[in-house]
């Protein structure tokens, strides 16, 4: 396969050619996931840890739902966002529909139940831990969330990432409301899907082992920082 | 300690918030959005031709590629303020019913027939569309389909009527719908060695042809007209008409004109200027 050989040389002149429409699509796709991300954690931890913590008719079934929404088809979420944004839908007057912003709803609805489940598990298993405790000193249920959220701070971290690898790796969501418009909303996987679809190969694979390396450094950049953290203030 | 940790943590994260919320208003300031076709955007015509009309007018196109049915349905959505397209009768009835206001001809091309070179049908020089693909389904050769309510699928699917084929209905395993773009029915057709019907410039611009080659051309039924179209702001208030029709003023004026003829791919012209009366280059 001669491809495999093109797509390390392609994606080696790309990335030391210093491409500028290459930044601008890695920027792009960087800028819409961590916003999404951002938005699906702020959301995620406390209703996880909400929904770990309370005693309410329903949440069993309410638990079973939110796992299963960590697997939400982003072809439908996409579908569903852009008949929302549409002009001719009901949110179409705010203009969203194939704007950067479009994308990063999208994503945040794929990404928010994927820490929201991550997040209960977690403080559910901590709060078994740390139950007696937090009974002895006596908080307060917000207290409690508070306390079990920043002690797993480490743990939920992974949740936070995996929301991440969910959200840079989509195609389906991003390029059904973002349009992949090019200097718009292209993407690094909405540009991989286009250049395989003119049938420039190894361009496209090119462009997929960045992405990897991509997602692989956010990875380790965040497991290093949480690993540092976690020995000096442990 | 863990109050200091605390009041870092909630600073890092006000700043994040604040970095998150200044990023979507990164926007141009005009900016017109155009629903078009898949062969425009593969072409790499709109990559040639937008930075130019930005350079002429300040004002940014975006273009959304998708197939010419679902181009036509963003537009009656109100999702696009252009349409650029390729099918007449679509085109002409989106304004019969008053969702445009006027179609301008811009350009033409072709459609040719590809395939592989052994040519297990036989197609090889022929002229008749039709014909070569009624060569095709009774020699029972994949053929690789659209399937997607592009231009170029109603001009295939306008073509086994023509050929008396019913190729859908018939159970047969050797048509192949991929519904998608040209570039991925091309991608499915080079991996299978499959026929398909393609518009010229995609096929030159196409880089993974493997052993698929032109084999029938020429037929006046293969005739590839592009049009353009301002979606109505009467219908749709929020259309940006002057910047809409500002973009097709220049299409069809003679520096456009010439700029469209003048477009090479691998040195071949893709697309002949159809608003001006003669060609621009010889």
């Amino acid at each position: 396969m001669n491809d495999f050989s093109n797509a390390l040389s392609t994606a080696f002149a790309l990335v030391t050619s210093l491409d500028r429409d290459l930044f601008e699509i890695v920027g792009l796709s960087l800028e819409i996931s961590l916003t999404a991300v951002l938005v699906a954690t702020i959301i995620g931890l406390p209703a996880g840890a909400a929904l770990a913590l309370s005693r309410f008719p329903g949440r069993r079934p309410l638990i079973i739902v939110l796992n299963a929404l960590m697997g939400l088809p982003p072809v439908v979420v996409g579908l569903v966002i852009y008949l929302l944004l549409s002009r001719s839908g009901p949110l179409g007057s705010y203009g969203l529909l194939f704007t950067p912003t479009a994308m990063v709803i999208a994503q945040s609805v794929l990404v928010t139940p994927i820490i929201a489940a991550l997040a209960r598990q977690t403080v559910a298993d901590l709060h078994e831990e740390y139950d007696e405790h937090l009974r002895a000193i006596g908080s307060g249920p917000l207290q409690r969330m508070a306390t079990l959220l920043w002690d797993g701070r480490f743990r939920l971290l992974t949740a936070i990432l995996a929301g991440f690898g969910r959200a840079i790796a989509e195609v389906g969501a991003v390029l059904i409301v973002g349009g992949n418009i090019l200097h718009s909303t292209r993407v690094m996987t909405t540009t991989i899907a286009l250049e395989t679809s003119k049938g420039n190969l190894a361009i496209a694979l090119g462009l997929g082992l960045i992405l990897v390396t991509l997602a692989v450094s956010v990875n380790a950049a965040a497991m290093l920082l949480g690993e540092t953290a976690h020995r000096r203030y442990g | 300690m863990r109050r200091r940790n605390t009041k870092r943590a909630w600073r890092w994260l006000r700043l994040s918030l604040l970095v998150g919320a200044c990023l979507p208003a990164l926007a141009a300031a005009e900016s017109i959005t155009v629903a078009s076709t898949t062969s425009t955007e593969n072409s790499g015509l709109f990559e040639y031709l937008l930075p130019k009309f930005q350079a002429d007018t300040g004002i940014e196109v975006r273009v959304v590629a998708v197939g010419t049915g679902q181009a036509i349905r963003v537009a009656k959505n109100g999702d696009a303020d252009v349409l650029f397209v390729h099918h007449r009768p679509s085109e002409d009835a989106f304004v019969a019913a008053g969702y445009g206001v006027k179609r301008f001809a811009v350009m033409h091309n072709d459609f040719v027939i590809v395939g592989p070179a052994s040519d297990p049908a036989g197609i090889k020089g022929g002229d008749d569309a039709a014909q070569a693909l009624a060569a095709i389904a009774s020699s029972k050769s994949l053929f690789a389909s659209r399937g997607d309510d592009s231009g170029t699928h109603k001009k295939e699917l306008s073509l086994w009527q023509t050929a008396g084929v019913d190729p859908a209905a018939s159970g047969t395993s050797w048509y192949r719908e991929t519904g998608s773009g040209m570039g991925a029915t091309l991608n499915t057709a080079s991996g299978m060695n499959a026929y398909a019907l393609t518009d010229r410039a995609t096929w030159i611009r196409f880089g993974n042809k493997g052993e698929l080659v032109i084999l029938a051309q020429g037929d006046p039924v293969l005739f590839n007209p592009y049009g353009v179209i301002l979606i109505s702001p009467e219908r749709h208030p929020h259309v940006r008409a002057d910047a809409g029709q500002a973009f097709i003023d220049w299409l069809v004026s003679p520096p456009g004109q010439t700029l469209i003829g003048d477009y090479r791919i691998d040195g071949e012209p893709a697309f002949f200027p159809d608003a001006i009366e003669t060609p621009p280059t010889e």
